[in-house]
């Protein structure tokens, strides 16, 4: 193998990881740009999505059968925790928001501890180290799957925001809110559908995940900084930014891995993270306190 | 509220607390209390710079593991008396402050956004310490057993406990004083409206800057005692989400922006968590999700915090008594 | 003749494909109280931002008693002695009346007790004396206005930049107002407001400028610009002054 074939490996796989960080860094985005919040719960509900697809597996049911399913479960208990707890919790105040989420994440994150321990379980599925030959390279069968299955989510679910009424209503509720609902829209309901559109993109990455990756209760905090990282990088609020993100951190993560080695490879991603905040005008960021 | 009864309260709650040694002799028990006071301190920190100013950081342990491991590395690799370790690893948290407060205020970043940059250096740092040589990596850093009180080392926990009461306390005065000084009043200011502040002269960058480093320093130096406590530290212990998290809950329960806040919540915190895992035995993570509900609950319903709670409780009380 | 207390000369201010404000100029005189009118989304409270400090002209100069501070921050323009109020008024919603003027009296007593002392007496000055411990989140829109007012006051302002303070108060509340703000005048305080009661322009102004598009396009005494027909066009849309004049002739 040549170190040209190494470096388009590298590449290859970032992009693989990267299309499964698109899709949780999507879930953030669209939260941000239609509630204005950021969901510090983000990682925790991951975490939790994780854990039902381990426990579908458990249960007999493959992680690419419980896609759905789960999909729609997630999609529920979101828009339930926006409906019931952080809606009525936060008096509208952005700071109360804040500290919900984080407050709620640290719910659900012990809560996962206190019932499966921080053991760290992973699933082993018959196809798991399947692989496809593309002659530079192997790919493993998983990764390619979830490259495959977030491409597809991040289509419908622009045809979802363009094509449906109630796509329609969510932007309408992400660019001007008091509009809106003088036109009839019901805010609340669109915040929660919002939330649990955010949720239902988690419960497919776990999904995704599942087959390749462990289980923890806190392994989603391994991937809500990065989610961070790609929606403020992508543009906060934006969906091909966040898509677009994600592929580059997957990317900058897997080279930087390489060059570095595993543990210093995730420092880029921070220390990318902390550059964009930093660089970017203050009119952009910040302007909403 | 006049200097007596602003000042008063402190010192008698600080007497107070300084006989449960003698009442209580159970190691665990002060061993316990030795926490829950590293905690208020580092909460007092969170709370001058978020309470009092508005700047919302979620990665205060930053500062709790600069002061940690800047205590633990001078005295391990150089050789340096504990105390005078101690102050410099304190003056290290002060320093880190500055830098990550001159960076994220100068690019004019507020709310979430200071919130997610913290909690990104926070990150970066404890990623480091995990990585590098100088800090241990990955085994952590050491201090040698030598009990004698010129190694700042006791046989005694609950010199230990006294030791940090006097810091909380000292550190309780100083935030009356604040509260009670221009800068306070500034600070505040800044918090409620930065516009405003300005317009009224007001240096708002300024006043930010020296917040976040006195807020740093506070918490360094309660990094600074875990370690001198525990004479250990590692990348999780010193730069983990934990210590952010129980900063800033500490004062939010207790009741933001209030002298008392941290200390009643680190408190709180502590006997609830004991008697969690008293109720539901050793369960994994029982007293953190305990926590985190009562942190919605308290956003939900009683924005004042306990604080806040125990003066409408007394009001209640003064009114039902018969004149 | 003596140096303007303030002077703007040809100061633009553009924002991306924007020109809000276009090479304008104006002088204020020490004493007395100078107007800035001009309709809706003329850039009169740009102007403002750019004399307070709150944004930084793109281009021109603004000196004040005699000094070049367009490269200053709104902190370091108060303490040189320009005040400014907000057109949507920024209480500290959190303190109480005599907390939020003593944020203002800070800037020149460093002492609690003498900015809380110094606070009280502004607030009797603006009639909030009753309303001192009340927190600043509860007031009414007439009392809100007077706290702008006051905290202003209390930096011991030599230049007052007021942004709209008599909008949204009903016209007894307005008669109520005017004569603190006279009083204010009376105190040696320079008074430069962008106002849209036009009643209370034509009382309080001795001189008038009229912004329009960004570009000042007449000054003068209240009586004066009134009558300019450039104004009445920016007010009512063109030919309206050849209207008004000829529905004048027929009448008269």
């Amino acid at each position: 193998m040549t170190s040209l074939d190494i470096l388009a490996a590298a590449v290859l796989n970032g992009l693989m990881s990267g299309a499964v960080y698109a899709l949780i860094a999507v879930g953030l985005t669209l939260v941000y740009g239609v509630l204005h919040i950021i969901n510090f719960a983000h990682g925790a509900i991951l975490s939790a999505a994780m854990f039902a697809a381990y426990l579908a597996f458990q249960a007999g049911v493959d992680p690419y059968v419980a896609m759905v399913p789960l999909a729609l479960i997630f999609f529920g208990l979101g828009y339930g925790l926006q409906r019931l707890v952080i809606g009525p919790a936060s008096h509208g105040d952005d700071r109360n928001i804040l500290l919900i989420t984080l407050g709620l994440s640290i719910v659900i994150e012990n809560l996962l501890l206190a019932v499966f321990n921080s053991d760290t379980r992973t699933v082993d599925v018959a196809y798991g180290f399947s692989t496809l030959d593309l002659g530079f390279t192997f790919l493993a069968l998983p990764r390619a799957a979830a490259f495959g299955v977030s491409c597809l989510v991040a289509v419908l679910l622009w045809i979802l925001l363009a094509q449906t009424d109630t796509g329609k209503a969510i932007r309408a509720v992400a660019k001007e809110k008091l509009g809106a609902s003088l036109a009839g829209i019901d805010v609340a309901h669109i915040y929660a559908v919002t939330f649990g559109l955010g949720a239902a993109c988690l419960a497919i990455a776990a999904c995704l995940l599942l087959p390749t990756y462990y289980v923890h209760p806190r392994v989603g905090n391994a991937y809500v900084l990065v989610a961070f990282t790609i929606v403020v990088l992508g543009g906060m609020g934006s969906i091909p930014g966040a898509i677009a993100g994600g592929l580059f951190v997957g990317v900058v993560e897997s080279l930087s891995g390489l060059m570095f080695g595993e543990s210093l490879g995730q420092l880029g991603i921070f220390v990318i993270f902390i550059l964009v905040l930093l660089i970017r005008p203050t009119g952009l960021f910040g302007a909403k306190a | 509220m006049s200097v007596a009864r602003a000042y008063g309260a402190i010192a008698i709650a600080a007497l107070l607390l300084a006989l449960l040694p003698v009442m209580v002799q159970s190691n665990t028990v002060i061993n316990a209390l030795v926490t829950a006071m590293i905690i208020a301190l580092a909460a007092q920190g969170w709370n001058l710079l978020a309470g009092y100013g508005g700047q919302f950081s979620f990665g205060h342990a930053a500062f709790f593991g600069a002061g940690a491991y800047g205590n633990a590395i001078l005295q391990t690799r150089y050789g340096i008396n504990a105390y005078a370790a101690m102050l410099t690893a304190t003056a290290i948290g002060a320093a880190v402050g500055a830098v990550i407060g001159y960076l994220s205020f100068r690019s004019g970043l507020r709310g979430s956004y200071f919130a997610l940059i913290t909690l990104a250096f926070a990150e970066v740092f404890r990623i480091i310490a995990n990585a590098t040589p100088f800090t241990g990596g990955a085994a952590g850093t050491l201090i040698k057993l030598q009990v004698s009180a010129a190694n700042f080392q006791f046989a005694s926990r609950a010199i230990y406990f006294w030791i940090i009461l006097a810091i909380v306390t000292a550190v309780m005065f100083l935030m009356r004083g604040i509260e009670r000084s221009r800068f306070g009043a500034y600070l505040v200011a800044v918090r409620e409206n930065e516009d405003a502040a300005a317009a009224l002269g007001v240096d708002t960058l300024d006043v930010k800057l020296k917040a976040i480093m006195l807020s740093a320093a506070m918490t360094a130096l309660a990094g600074a005692f875990y370690v001198q406590y525990f004479l250990f530290v590692d990348s999780s212990i010193a730069f983990g989400t934990w210590i952010s998290v129980e900063a800033l809950l500490g004062p939010i329960i207790g009741g933001l922006g209030t002298v008392f806040g941290p200390l009643l919540g680190a408190l709180a915190l502590h006997f609830l968590g004991e008697l969690a895992k008293a109720v539901a035995g050793r369960v994994l993570g029982i007293d953190l999700a305990l926590f985190g509900i009562l942190l919605v609950l308290i956003i939900a319903f009683a924005r004042d915090g306990l604080q806040g709670l125990l003066t409408r409780l007394a009001r209640l009380w003064r009114a039902r008594r018969p004149a | 003749m003596t140096a303007p207390l303030l002077r703007v000369s040809n100061a633009s201010k553009r924002f991306g494909g924007l020109l809000a404000v276009d090479n304008a100029s104006l002088i204020v005189k020490a004493g007395g109280i100078t107007g800035l009118i001009g309709p809706n989304g003329a850039g009169k409270t740009t102007l403002f931002s750019l004399i307070s400090g709150f944004e930084p002209p793109t281009s021109g100069s603004i000196v004040f008693d005699e000094a070049e501070i367009s490269g200053l921050s709104p902190h370091r323009r108060a303490s040189l002695g320009i005040a400014r109020t907000f057109q949507i008024v920024q209480p500290f919603a959190g303190l109480s009346v005599r907390e939020n003027i003593a944020v203002g009296a800070y800037l020149h007593c460093r002492r609690r007790d003498e900015a809380l002392d110094r606070a009280a007496v502004i607030a009797e000055r603006v009639g909030l004396a009753s309303r001192l411990d009340a927190p600043a989140a509860g007031l009414t829109v007439s009392a809100r206005k007077r706290l702008e007012l006051a905290r202003a006051l209390a930096t011991r302002p030599r230049l007052l930049l007021l942004d709209e303070v008599l909008a949204g108060l009903n016209p007894s509340e307005v008669r109520d107002i005017i004569p603190v703000i006279k009083a204010f005048v009376a105190d040696g305080i320079t008074i430069l407001m962008v106002e849209h009661v036009m009643q209370a322009v034509m009382s309080l102004c001795d001189h008038v400028y009229v912004l329009a598009e960004g570009r000042m396009i007449a000054e003068g005494t209240p009586a004066e610009v009134t009558r300019e027909p450039k104004v009445i066009e920016a007010y009512l849309g063109p030919g309206a002054a050849a209207r008004i004049a000829s529905g004048a002739a027929s009448h008269g």
